[in-house]
């Protein structure tokens, strides 16, 4: 769907991206972490043809990315914002149309969203008459109604209310089903976890991570087990600091070169088994531990 | 294409549709003839309520009869000055004219006396019939007839005709002339102002409320900013002329009211020299009908239209490229001066020398630069110019906002995405040379 080879940008004064490769399948919904700075706008901002990066190549369904390219993409920046005179409908018509749809296609368009986000009624009011939320609705709505294949959504739930952060997140997931590919940029790492396929981190204008949620967990866990016994039969040794409350020692232990099994049965030597579970990493934890390891390389 | 357009029609009736769009379209032209009409309504009521004015005259040479007029009456009086400014304070009299034993050759010592400052009028009235007074009896005093003196007075007033390439006679005025040239050049000096402001504002609410991101995921930077331009210039466009079409019924309307014909027919008339010259002089009124149609009316809005579009855009651009560069209004005002000295040049230019010497060199280089020609070009319109040096300016102009608008792209399409600096000249500057 989305290749970027060996992209550089800099600015006047700093390296905003440095060599970085991405490859965004078809079809999923793609996490784009980093911290603040570290060159996510500036990447975005180049697959939306708003600048052009100094070298390197970005295709889209294999093919260069040229201006007929827009229409493809949908795309909601951080800052966001819309006319606050102009009335909804003649703002969405307008947003559609410049992103190449005929005036009847974006009527038919636009009349479907309103009623499927139940906003209908909002279409005559202006924008400096509504609400903060049900502005970022119709921001929504501006960046789907042209019915992209490639979707940007940089923070999409900021400003939202956790109802309308709900209902938006099932507008993206009913989107991918469709066949959508979502890039989501975000510091939210609860809602990455949540919805997406695939992610890559960038920090310092360097990709510094990349794959399937599965594969950046499993590559990041740290092999190490919690386990809870009863029913003691031998005495738990003292170095591995176990905690005794509810008739239950609790303790944590690397696997050290052996296999999950045969940590397992050793346990069971020791007592009854009540929980055995690998530490996995949440999404958030790598990302805190590789922004810092990168970092301070 | 079609997505400027799309920019230009937005930009276009988000502002046409406004109501304060509406009012200042439609009061505008009515605003000067209005206040004409209540300065006249004002000095007739004061005509009305007037009580006439009785004026003493105290005349110790016995030389002077001071003729009435329907504001004041003179009588000339015995009384001492005692008594005459007695007779003031009293209210008896407006005021009272001491004029002591003179000599003619160096009249001194005449005063008035009042309870109020007396008008500049009353002033300037006395002061002339008493000038006059001494003249005729300095003439008499050398011997001349009374009579004489009223047959050597006679009223003079030119009639100015230019002859015309093909031959044709125009009347001219050149108070009409000065008076085309300041209104025409004044409004190309509001117009560039007031519509140069909008785009700056324009382009500010799109980088403050950060829909310009959105906006240059759609289309280029370049579209986005000419679409603005030429939008709010075809708002421009449209007020001014709703404003010609307004004030032609208008004045039209008045004129039949008048019981004179339209302007119009005048100047059909007027196309016809034979006709013209049949026409009798009927006073004033008919005298400055001649002149407004010999005045071409529609080399002059054409004119104003082809110096209003190139001043626009030439300045316009230079105001998008600030509006981009900067987070809000009152960060534009330190931008503003390299914009505003031009303009203040040209404005003060058409004042000091255009309007006062439309062919010296000064107009004419003043007419020929683009920063300052549509505004010094008008002034000198009415007065005729040759074809080479309109076709200079013009190129000129043309020229001129090719260049701003090169220059204002380059600012524009980095200024818009930048945020939270504050833009200095240098770093202006930095943008326009980098690619």
């Amino acid at each position: 769907m989305l290749q970027i080879t060996q992209v550089n940008k800099s600015y006047e004064n700093h390296r905003a991206l440095t060599d970085v490769d991405l490859f965004v399948p078809k079809g999923v919904i793609f996490g784009l972490l980093g911290p603040n700075g570290a060159g996510k706008t500036t990447l975005i901002r180049i697959v939306n043809q708003i600048i052009e990066q100094d070298s390197g190549t970005v295709e889209l369904d294999g093919r260069t990315l040229s201006p007929n390219d827009i229409r493809k993409i949908g795309y909601l920046p951080e800052e966001r914002g819309l006319y606050k005179k102009m009335k909804v409908w003649d703002q969405l018509i307008y947003f559609s149309r410049l992103k190449g749809l005929s005036e009847n296609e974006a009527k038919v368009q636009i009349k479907n969203w309103l009623e499927k986000l139940d906003v209908v009624s909002w279409k005559d009011k202006k924008i400096e008459d509504l609400s903060k939320g049900m502005a970022q609705k119709i921001q929504f709505i501006a960046t789907v109604v042209h019915r992209p294949t490639l979707l940007i959504l940089d923070e999409p739930f900021s400003g939202f209310d956790p109802v309308n952060a709900e209902i938006i997140k099932n507008e993206i997931l009913e989107l991918k089903e469709k066949g959508t590919t979502v890039i989501l940029s975000t510091h939210r790492m609860e809602s990455v976890e949540l919805l997406c396929d695939h992610v890559a981190m960038i920090n310092r204008s360097r990709k510094i991570l990349d794959g399937t949620i599965r594969e950046v967990k499993r590559s990041f866990r740290p092999e190490v087990f919690k386990i809870s016994l009863n029913y003691l039969k031998r005495d738990i040794p003292m170095e591995w600091t176990p905690k005794f409350s509810d008739d239950v020692w609790k303790f944590t232990l690397p696997l050290a070169g052996k296999t999950p099994n045969q940590l397992l049965s050793e346990m069971m030597e020791f007592g009854e088994v009540l929980s055995f579970r690998e530490q996995i990493p949440s999404i958030e934890e790598i990302f805190i531990h590789q922004v810092q390891a990168s970092t301070h390389e | 294409m079609s997505k400027i357009f799309l920019v230009i029609q937005r930009e276009y009736l988000a502002r046409v549709k406004k109501k304060s769009f509406l009012i200042a379209t439609l009061l505008t032209p009515l605003i000067f003839p209005a206040i004409m009409g209540i300065f006249v309504w004002i000095a007739m009521q004061e005509k009305e309520n007037q009580s006439l004015r009785i004026i003493e005259v105290i005349d110790e040479t016995n030389l002077f009869f001071m003729e009435s007029s329907e504001q004041y009456a003179f009588t000339s009086s015995v009384n001492d000055l005692d008594a005459a400014k007695k007779m003031v304070k009293e209210g008896g009299r407006y005021g009272f004219l001491h004029i002591p034993k003179l000599d003619l050759t160096d009249p001194k010592g005449i005063q008035f006396y009042g309870l109020e400052n007396p008008s500049m009028s009353l002033m300037s009235y006395l002061e002339s019939a008493l000038k006059r007074k001494i003249e005729d009896q300095k003439l008499f005093d050398k011997g001349i007839d009374p009579k004489i003196l009223k047959d050597i007075r006679t009223t003079v007033s030119i009639k100015s005709i230019t002859l015309g390439e093909k031959g044709e006679e125009k009347i001219n005025d050149a108070t009409v002339n000065y008076a085309l040239g300041f209104v025409s050049g004044i409004l190309i000096y509001i117009f560039i102002f007031v519509y140069g402001n909008q785009i700056m504002q324009g382009v500010i609410e799109e980088k403050s409320t950060r829909i310009v991101e959105i906006l240059v995921s759609s289309l280029k930077p370049f579209q986005l900013m000419m679409g603005k331009i030429v939008g709010i210039g075809a708002v421009g466009l449209t007020q001014f002329l709703i404003w010609v079409v307004l004030i032609g019924t208008l004045s039209s309307v008045v004129m039949g009211v008048m019981g004179l014909q339209m302007p119009q027919q005048q100047a059909l008339e007027l196309a016809n020299p034979e006709l013209a010259q049949n026409v009798p002089d009927s006073g004033e009124l008919a005298n400055i009908l001649q002149v407004m149609g010999g005045i071409d009316f529609i080399t002059l809005v054409s004119s104003f239209i082809v110096y209003f579009l190139g001043g626009y855009l030439l300045y316009g651009a230079l105001f998008a490229a600030i509006g981009s560069a900067v987070d809000s209004p009152s960060d534009a005002q330190q931008f503003m001066l390299p914009v505003t000295i031009p303009l203040i040049v040209a404005y003060l230019g058409l004042f000091v020398f255009v309007l006062q010497d439309p062919t010296s060199s000064v107009s004419f280089w003043l007419s020929i630069v683009p920063l300052t020609s549509p505004i010094a070009m008008m002034g000198r319109i009415s007065y005729g110019v040759p074809f080479w040096e309109l076709a200079l300016s013009l190129t000129l102009l043309i020229g001129g906002f090719l260049l701003t608008t090169w220059f204002a792209g380059k600012i524009y399409r980095i200024g818009i995405l930048m945020h939270g600096t504050k833009p200095s000249y240098k770093t202006m500057w930095k943008w326009l040379k980098s690619s």
